[in-house]
């Protein structure tokens, strides 16, 4: 008899059981990502789950390219979309103009009245050619100038020297090689990609003008190809592209004295890259006051996706409470586009490989100061020509202007179907 | 055969009769060949005709299918006059030779050397030269990245200690080796890079196709052209030539379509992006940037199809040389 309770007992928790996991699971939000951005993502699952008991979150975590492929295949054929969709910068002009993804702006989600809330250059990023908002921006990478401050003084060389002015820097350069042997640079078309960025106003695009028109023959262009051709001419920078063996090995061997990237490259030569180098190394502004950012994401709902209504809370949850962006501030050094998250007082705290330096303030300034820069989908097409001609400025001596010319008339031939 | 006829006449006398049931053994055939089919049809036929399609169309993927817009044979045309197309092909063609070639022209000797003189050891020397084959292809990259790294690669560490090498205060070598570190990663340096990288890689590959087919060349043949007084090089030209026409038949038609496909160890040697002034960025390449990197799936497809039909007239040109007697 008292088997027979027992047994009962038990069948009925484990029906109860079966019962209660079935209500739980009764929505599924899948979240698609990349590293590192997933692991903001799995760090948030559990805190959400504590106020979303109902809520299952799914993450479906791929490698940058591969997420982004797949990404582009399932918008294909509105197939196996997720609920959340993480975008990376690069992708999200392409993906805002493509009309896949659900208008954040619009009711229900009525987006637009957060846009303060987040670093003023992202929001403008998300935003699709007819006005509307793609995604909504979850971390940032602020461009710096890391520089190693021991080669420096060995060379005599001050922070304000590298950042005066560009002819300053590359002088800089000069002075460094003599007296180390150390390059200034890894590659002088790093010098091109930050002054075509800089003096830039808000809604101007970096490539085309406002009517679509490729502006690669500008003044800008002209001057940013000349600098990177004096740098050259110099010899201070090292030929060396970046997140090759040459570059990690160049920082490891302190034969790479400065590098200009985002904020979190720290991260990754403390992690990683040349974690031998700790103390060596301080961050400063970009030179000639200009102010650029690298890399950055975001979160988007496809039109097609299943459970919009909660995928939408989710992304509230991971761009918008304060607590998950310091979180991940902390832990994974991913810096808050939330601005309100930017005021945490880990700001203040110093970082130990830049030898104490309180660096993250230095950041949200520049943070505060990039202009928002229009995105536009052939961008990346844009680039890789411009980059393929600098190439042939700086390895062929390529008259300039013939070089921007050609650019021009290659971009204008791929951008054909505007 | 009597039977069913039988049936079907009697069935068409009475209409109003259902049809016979097929019997098990009639449809189970059918049902045990069908998984072929039906993957075929869904990941082989399918894409091949939708690729047609899309050619004629502009497309951008990432809008959905209701994105795709009609454009004609303007992909066509933009390919055909496209500079970057015709780089890629040049590079394409150039690779082809200079890799396709040595295979064929050491392999056939290093076989025939296999099949004459290594009784022992031969399938140990083929398996060796064969290992590269079966190697993973991010593997091979990565070995030849580091190899041929500029400051603190191997390659450059010999060749510059050579022609730094003194006697007597004079380097004699400084003539022909270079004394201070080469950057591989040229556009003048890309393709011959590549090149051997390939060639290492399929060799062993071809010299197995040959050294099968020398197993099958009889032995009284030789017998015979000795017994008459045929030294070894006579035989090899001769014998064993003639008789590895076949061979060298699907040998160069597998090299020809592989190579003008060549994708894998350009994509990873180059990062993906062909390299400084594209050098090595081949025909399929280019097709897979159009897609992936430009988001173009048209003009993509439009590549696809024009390099179908050269490869295509290659393997004909092939046959027409290959299977002309003499």
């Amino acid at each position: 008899m008292g088997v027979m309770i027992k047994r009962r007992v038990i069948a009925a928790a484990v029906v109860a059981g079966l019962c209660g996991s079935v209500a739980n699971a009764a929505t599924t939000v899948t979240v698609a990502a990349f590293p590192a951005l997933d692991a903001a993502v799995k760090a948030a699952i559990p805190r959400y789950k504590k106020l979303h008991p109902d809520v299952e979150i799914k993450l479906v975590s791929l490698a940058y390219a591969d997420h982004h492929v797949a990404m582009t295949t399932s918008l294909a054929t509105g197939a196996n979309l997720p609920d959340v969709m993480a975008v990376e910068v690069g992708f999200i002009g392409k993906f805002a103009e493509s009309g896949g993804l659900e208008d954040l702006g619009k009711p229900p989600y009525n987006a637009w009245q957060y846009k303060d809330k987040f670093a003023r250059f992202t929001v403008p990023q998300a935003t699709g050619p007819n006005g509307s908002l793609a995604a909504i921006p979850v971390d940032i990478g602020p461009g710096t100038l890391l520089y190693r401050k021991d080669l420096m003084d060995k060379a005599g060389v001050t922070e304000a020297d590298l950042t005066k002015s560009w002819e300053s820097y590359i002088e800089s350069g000069k002075k460094l090689k003599a007296a180390t042997g150390a390059y200034l640079i890894a590659s002088a078309a790093d010098i091109k990609d930050i002054y075509i960025r800089s003096g830039l106003k808000d809604g101007e695009g970096v490539y085309f003008d406002k009517a679509g028109k490729s502006v690669v023959d500008s003044p800008r262009f002209v001057k940013a190809f000349e600098l990177a051709k004096a740098a050259h001419t110099a010899g201070v920078d090292g030929k060396i592209s970046a997140w090759s063996n040459e570059w990690a090995e160049g920082f490891k061997r302190g034969q790479i004295a400065t590098q200009m990237m985002g904020a979190w490259l720290a991260g990754h030569l403390q992690n990683w890259l040349a974690p031998n180098t700790k103390g060596a190394w301080r961050a400063a502004q970009l030179p000639a006051g200009a102010f650029a950012s690298w890399g950055g994401s975001f979160y988007a709902i496809p039109t097609k996706a299943a459970h919009k209504p909660e995928a939408w809370e989710f992304i509230k949850f991971l761009t918008l409470n304060k607590e998950m962006q310091i979180e991940a501030f902390r832990k994974l050094d991913a810096f808050p586009a939330l601005i309100e998250a930017q005021n945490d007082p880990f700001i203040d705290q110093p970082i130990e490989f830049l030898g104490g330096q309180k660096a993250r303030q230095l950041w949200k300034v520049a943070a505060e100061k990039i202009p928002a820069i229009d995105v536009d989908k052939y961008d990346s097409i844009a680039q890789e020509i411009v980059n393929a001609e600098l190439e042939k400025v700086l390895e062929q001596n390529k008259d300039i202007p013939k070089a921007l010319a050609d650019a021009k008339a290659l971009i204008e031939r791929r951008a054909r179907r505007r | 055969m009597e039977a069913p006829m039988s049936t079907s006449r009697s069935g068409a006398a009475a209409p109003a009769k259902s049809r016979r049931r097929l019997q098990p053994w009639e449809w189970a055939p059918y049902v045990f060949i069908s998984p072929f089919f039906i993957l075929f049809l869904c990941f082989g036929l399918f894409p091949l005709l939708f690729s047609v399609w899309l050619s004629f169309h502009s497309w951008d993927a990432a809008t959905g299918l209701g994105g795709m817009v009609w454009v004609g044979i303007e992909n066509y045309e933009f390919v055909l006059g496209d500079e970057w197309f015709h780089k890629s092909l040049f590079n394409t063609f150039w690779l082809a030779v200079a890799s396709g070639l040595p295979q064929h022209l050491v392999a056939i000797p290093l076989a025939f050397f296999a099949h004459t003189y290594l009784a022992k050891y031969r399938n140990t020397v083929v398996g060796i030269y064969f290992l590269p084959f079966i190697t993973s292809s991010v593997a091979i990259a990565l070995v030849f990245n580091s190899l041929f790294s500029r400051d603190f690669g191997i390659v450059n560490l010999a060749l510059t200690s050579i022609g730094n090498f003194e006697v007597a205060g004079i380097h004699p070598l400084a003539w022909l080796f270079p004394t201070s570190n080469i950057d591989w990663g040229q556009p003048q340096y890309t393709k011959p890079m590549i090149a051997f990288v390939v060639f290492w890689r399929y060799v062993g590959w071809n010299t197995v196709l040959y050294l099968s087919a020398l197993q099958t060349i009889p032995n009284d043949l030789y017998e015979a052209a000795t017994i008459d007084g045929a030294s070894r090089r006579q035989q090899f030209w001769y014998i064993t030539l003639p008789l590895l026409k076949p061979m060298m038949f699907l040998a160069v038609t597998m090299t020809i379509i592989g190579n003008l496909q060549l994708f894998e160890e350009p994509f990873i040697i180059t990062g993906g992006t062909g390299g400084l002034d594209q050098a090595g960025k081949t025909a399929a390449m280019h097709m897979y940037n159009t897609a992936f990197v430009d988001s173009d799936f048209g003009t993509a497809s439009a590549v696809a199809w024009v390099l179908f039909m050269l490869i295509a007239l290659l393997t004909v040109v092939n046959n027409k040389v290959f299977s002309q007697k003499d």
